[in-house]
């Protein structure tokens, strides 16, 4: 193949990017546009012109729904580890009957419906009174994630040498402390790229915020949006705003940690 | 996983019983009751994590469907059993008919499109060339970004009378098209939206297919005289075909889900235009000022039935290809 050739090839491509990410773009840039060129025909194509208003607006508004999701999807975070990394420690090493009953079981749960579950825990939650908290969110968000959680944990933690726990016992290590000061540390990418995932799925979510907390004190960014679009629907500038506010996790998540996005979304591949 | 290989071996692994257990079905157990013990002591978390946040609401879900619910019987927790009266009232509905129709066109066109472009694209990538990896980065970023946000962004692009799509199709004389709010429209944009956020996983995983197949396969077809169209039909599609059966498979399971897509850009409407059953489960339940929980519960439970079908057939063919 011919040099030539290949540039062709990153032209074609780049010219693909781009029109993938057209729609992304157009959010930038409406972000960035006043509220009197919104509705001129044709639209701006670059954010000539442009303005900060919209991210005003997050500044004045949207904060107290940033730090929320910051808390929920953190909380996610703690809670999907807490659970699953035991779990796919005893899963790999440990060999317990019933183990391959409990992997099947954890498949099958990662294909239910959000709405099913939004709808078995509204009733849940309304009886023990967590209605509109975070903690309740959490807990729903973090259905997202354990599941997968296990099943990615649980292949990584198979690939560790037997051997290595054999030097642990012989140095008398029980189950737990071999758990916590081999398993653990050794386990490092995939607890990353898990918690990654959790995290951004806990600060993606929708419907159990709306469906959970959309009467809460302290409502997530997704509902902070949904709101903007519900109140106001003259503010685009506002609402792209906060979307592109909403997008940073999941820009900063690509850019320092792509290696372990891609080995996340092959390695089972889920997404709600 | 260097840290594994460079691990402190104080002392040699001891030899029990001779050899040191390894593969399945191949260990030496003394104390098999205490071991087991352990080894649930460990899954206990997940078992009451199972039970309490997994089965309980799914039991709630399947007792909402079976009861005659109202505002005031759901929170007293005294409503009759009724037993599959609301299923029967679901599936007699006029809005079962459509909806079951719109779930089939959307996930069916939905699938075809994001497995076609997913495809084209990997193995436009599979080649390397200068900042292929970095632009195959790029593609990642649709699939990351909040549902919420794409699909917003899809909303007021699709606007009728200030979208860009609306604008570029004026300047070639298309007169505007009305794609969120007319109802020959609505369940064709919420589809385009998806597809978008659809084609990035399946060009992430049909490219690590395509990677995993060797290039020695394709050395030999091209000496015994395959020509590109001839190598790929006769080469790479079937040796994809394994990793093709779980992308579709999955992509199906998690398309029937989708809810937020649809549920922003037109809450199903206009007039239930673009109701499929996630929607109007969630209407039903929580979309209206009067929520009737008993259908939305039901109708959430025949989308379940539906998506455990197709997700049992996945983990067969899954497991088929792990033995092979």
């Amino acid at each position: 193949m011919t040099a030539p050739r290949r540039w062709w090839k990153t032209l074609i491509g780049m010219a693909l990017t781009g029109v993938m990410l057209f729609p992304v773009y157009w959010m930038i840039n409406v972000s960035f546009t006043r509220d009197r060129d919104m509705r001129k025909s044709p639209p701006s194509w670059f954010p000539v012109d442009g303005t900060l208003e919209g991210y005003r607006a997050v500044l004045d508004q949207q904060l107290p729904y940033l730090g929320a999701s910051l808390v929920v999807g953190l909380g996610t975070v703690a809670l999907t580890l807490a659970v699953a990394a035991p779990a796919a420690y005893s899963l790999a090493k440990l060999r317990p009957r019933g183990g391959g009953a409990l992997s099947f079981l954890l498949l099958i749960a990662q294909m239910i419906p959000g709405i099913i579950m939004a709808m078995g825990f509204y009733a849940m939650y309304l009886n023990l009174g967590v209605l509109n908290t975070l903690p309740g969110l959490i807990v729903a968000d973090s259905t997202l994630a354990v599941p997968f959680a296990v099943l990615i944990l649980t292949a990584f933690m198979s690939g560790i040498p037997q051997e290595l726990l054999h030097a642990a016992r012989v140095d008398g290590a029980g189950a737990l402390r071999t758990f916590w000061s081999i398993i653990m540390p050794v386990s490092r990418n995939a607890i990353i790229t898990v918690s990654l995932f959790a995290f951004l799925w806990a600060w993606s979510d929708f419907i159990f915020a709306s469906t959970l907390d959309s009467g809460g004190d302290h409502q997530p960014i997704t509902l902070g949006i949904y709101h903007y679009i519900g109140n106001n629907n003259q503010q685009w500038n506002a609402i792209m705003a906060t979307a592109v506010v909403a997008s940073i996790p999941a820009t900063v998540l690509l850019v320092i940690a792509q290696r372990y996005v891609t080995a996340g979304v092959t390695a089972g591949a889920v997404k709600d | 996983m260097s840290r594994i290989a460079q691990a402190p071996n104080r002392r040699p692994a001891p030899a029990i019983g001779g050899s040191v257990p390894t593969g399945r079905g191949h260990r030496k157990v003394w104390r098999p009751r205490a071991e087991q013990l352990t080894a649930w002591a460990f899954l206990l978390p997940i078992v009451v994590y199972l039970v309490v946040f997994y089965a309980y609401p799914l039991y709630r879900n399947l007792e909402l469907s079976l009861r005659d619910y109202t505002v005031r019987s759901f929170v007293q927790g005294d409503a009759p059993f009724i037993g599959f009266d609301n299923y029967a009232k679901v599936i007699n509905d006029a809005t079962f008919g459509p909806a079951l129709w719109h779930t089939v066109v959307f996930t069916v066109v939905s699938l075809v499109f994001q497995f076609g472009i997913g495809l084209a694209l990997a193995l436009f990538f599979v080649r390397n060339f200068r900042l292929s990896a970095t632009l195959r980065a790029l593609f990642l970023v649709p699939w990351l970004l909040p549902l919420i946000v794409s699909s917003s962004t899809w909303a007021w692009m699709l606007n009728s009378d200030s979208g860009v799509v609306n604008a570029v199709l004026g300047m070639v004389g298309v007169d505007p098209v009305n794609w969120l709010t007319s109802p020959d429209w609505a369940l064709w944009s919420v589809t385009v939206a998806n597809i978008w956020i659809g084609v990035p996983f399946n060009l992430v995983v049909l490219y690590s297919g395509l990677q995993a197949i060797s290039p020695a396969v394709y050395e030999a077809a091209a000496l015994d005289g395959a020509s590109g169209w001839q190598r790929f039909w006769s080469v790479t599609f079937p040796l994809l075909r394994p990793v093709s059966a779980i992308t579709l498979l999955l992509g199906l399971v998690y398309t029937l889900k989708v809810f937020d897509i649809i549920w922003i850009m037109t809450r199903g409407g206009p007039s239930g235009a673009s109701t499929t059953f996630a929607t109007w489960s969630y209407r039903l339940g929580f979309g209206n000022l009067v929520p009737s929980f008993g259908p939305g519960a039901a109708v959430g439970n025949l989308l379940i039935v539906t998506a455990l079908v197709f997700g049992l057939l996945y983990i067969r063919v899954q497991r088929r290809q792990a033995l092979a």
